[in-house]
């Protein structure tokens, strides 16, 4: 890149004219021009549509026609939506607490071993670098009956009785639920140890003058001070679990949302919604639920740990 | 490490060993279906209902059968293309913003970031059918373009860059004014390679998460020679019903790149998504 040495009557009598600090502001419009324009047409005007689409009847071949809340009340009486609204509470409420256990466990223990650290963090960040739609097919591999499958024959080795997981509708949530846990935990396990680095020595080394327990230090000192790091997962963890879609699209491929959509989450449900049916103003009054949804969640979050 | 542990050499403490084999079990449990994926990708197809880790009689053959129609090596070059171009994309734009946002001072900069940060509220399913009637208007569905338009700037790496930049010296830019850089120089020679920590956790995680994208590419693409890894995997695996040791050759064809690009870098991976996570 050439740089021309520039003196204050080079560049043309308008911009020599110019003070300094008028230059600066002309040159961060400049530099903001294109990605304003991306927000703009890619960010704020689709968002905007989705709000008008959900009060609107298209279906894509027809012209859109203004229906008001009529989207809203079919949703509202429709028994698939209830029962994937409950799936998609269930991925959040057995996700985000089960995983951030783990996840905080194994950190607190990690943190204090020397011996092969980086080995067996690395044992737990792996899957967090796997394809979700490549590992969904491995995982449905291991829920298969025997003699395919992996876990029945454990099972059946040791004289237990066979599982039908996917197949099942009490079952078939959870087993969906797993490798988007086993996934996601390393990420949160790479956190929490860098929370726990970030906590000073000399709060520990106080502690230990005081001859207090380590269940106490971890009560008093370890969880109080990780807060920002537990919030910040929290509300993280349970974005991704509302949100979850690829390793149910991938396991339930042959009967999309499980039996009897038991595995089926909101986000299925849109997409069949819109790509399957068409039904684009159906679909977007459901992305609309989806954003009110996380909304909700997140606000309720932020305001319950941080008063905490 | 706290300072309890100093206290005493860790090899004297039985409870301190039992934790050791208790966190390598749940390390090595962690990446089973990592092992047996490519394990039985190593097996014949007489082999597969044999469950031991190590194959009898390990083959390549699964990985010629996978790769000899050429299908997956096109949706590996697509990801790969399509990650890469986003990643840049990103990576420039992102942090052209970040700067503006944290060095210069004008009028409605406030309302600039907070309008950049609240579409982080919006989640991206809410945004894929207007996306898709986009596409379809301007004539994007099916085409490269279409799957990488929606990602070619971040909010959260606009924030990102935004954070890093704020430490940046601003005598560091001045001095460079002095000499008569344009703000342009300045930002791309002076104030980029200062954070460079940062832009390699951007890249990280915006590769990362085009390479493993599913949802958007499986809307926009109809025809197979455009499908990304995930989604031409998706298609394939179920094309092959229950032909296993073949969808895991696939499955780890599709893992097998961000393992080892891993294996090599970790100690920057593992920096730089905690410093994306943190700081983003």
């Amino acid at each position: 890149m050439s740089m021309p040495i520039q003196q204050e009557t080079s560049g043309g009598r308008f911009w020599g004219g110019l003070s300094l600090r008028r230059k600066q502001v002309v040159w961060a419009w400049t530099f903001l021009a294109v990605p304003i324009l991306f927000y703009a047409l890619i960010r704020f005007y689709p968002t905007v549509e989705a709000f008008y689409l959900s009060t609107t009847n298209w279906n894509l071949f027809s012209k859109p026609g203004f229906v008001g809340l009529a989207n809203f009340q079919r949703l509202w009486a429709d028994v698939v939506f209830w029962q994937v609204f409950r799936n998609t509470v269930l991925y959040l409420a057995i996700g985000t607490p089960v995983s951030l256990i783990l996840a905080f466990t194994i950190a607190y223990h990690l943190d204090r071993v020397r011996f092969l650290h980086g080995f067996i963090r690395a044992l737990y960040f792996l899957p967090f670098l796997t394809t979700a739609a490549a590992m969904a097919w491995v995982w449905r591999w291991f829920y298969q009956p025997v003699p395919i499958g992996m876990i029945n024959d454990l099972l059946s080795s040791f004289g237990l009785p066979q599982q039908p997981f996917l197949r099942s509708t009490s079952q078939a949530l959870p087993s969906v639920l797993a490798p988007a846990i086993w996934a996601g935990l390393g990420f949160q396990v790479v956190i929490f140890l860098a929370g726990l680095r970030a906590i000073p020595n000399t709060y520990y080394e106080a502690a230990r003058i005081d001859g207090v327990s380590n269940l106490t230090i971890l009560r008093r000192i370890t969880i109080p001070l990780l807060k920002p790091t537990i919030i910040f997962l929290v509300v993280f963890s349970s974005i991704g679990f509302l949100r979850i879609f690829d390793q149910v699209y991938n396991m339930t491929s042959g009967d999309p949302g499980g039996p009897l959509n038991a595995t089926k989450p909101l986000v299925l449900m849109i997409y069949q919604t819109a790509f399957s049916s068409f039904e684009m103003g159906y679909a977007a009054a459901q992305t609309v639920v989806l954003f009110l949804v996380l909304l909700a969640v997140s606000f309720l979050q932020l305001r319950l740990l941080r008063d905490r | 490490m706290t300072a309890l542990s100093l206290a005493l050499p860790s090899r004297f403490q039985p409870g301190r060993i039992a934790i050791w084999l208790l966190l390598l079990a749940g390390g090595l449990v962690m990446i089973t279906p990592l092992l047996f994926m490519f394990s039985t990708s190593l097996k014949d197809a007489s082999e597969v209902y044999d469950l031991r880790l190590v194959p009898a009689h390990p083959t390549l053959d699964n990985y010629v059968t996978v790769l000899s129609d050429g299908r997956f090596l096109r949706w590996f070059g697509n990801s790969l293309g399509i990650a890469t171009a986003v990643t840049l994309s990103n990576v420039f734009f992102d942090s052209l913003v970040g700067y503006t946002l944290a060095k210069f001072r004008f009028r409605g900069r406030y309302i600039v970031f907070l309008a950049i940060l609240s579409t982080l509220m919006i989640p991206t399913e809410m945004l894929v059918i207007p996306w898709y009637v986009m596409a379809r208007n301007f004539g994007w569905l099916d085409t490269y373009w279409g799957i990488m338009f929606p990602g070619m700037m971040t909010a959260f790496g606009t924030f990102l860059m935004k954070q890093f930049f704020e430490t940046v010296p601003d005598d560091f830019l001045e001095a460079a004014r002095v000499d008569g850089l344009n703000e342009f120089s300045i930002f791309w020679r002076i104030a980029m390679p200062l954070v460079t920590p940062a832009l390699s956790a951007l890249a990280i995680f915006t590769f990362l998460s085009n390479w493993t994208a599913f949802i958007w590419p499986l809307i926009v693409t109809t025809s197979k020679e455009l499908y990304t890894l995930p989604v031409g995997l998706s298609s394939f695996a179920v094309e092959s019903q229950i032909q296993w040791e073949l969808i895991m050759t696939g499955a780890a064809l599709a893992t097998l790149p961000t393992l080892t690009v891993f294996l090599v870098l970790q100690r920057y991976i593992v920096r730089g998504v905690v410093m994306a996570g943190l700081k983003g």
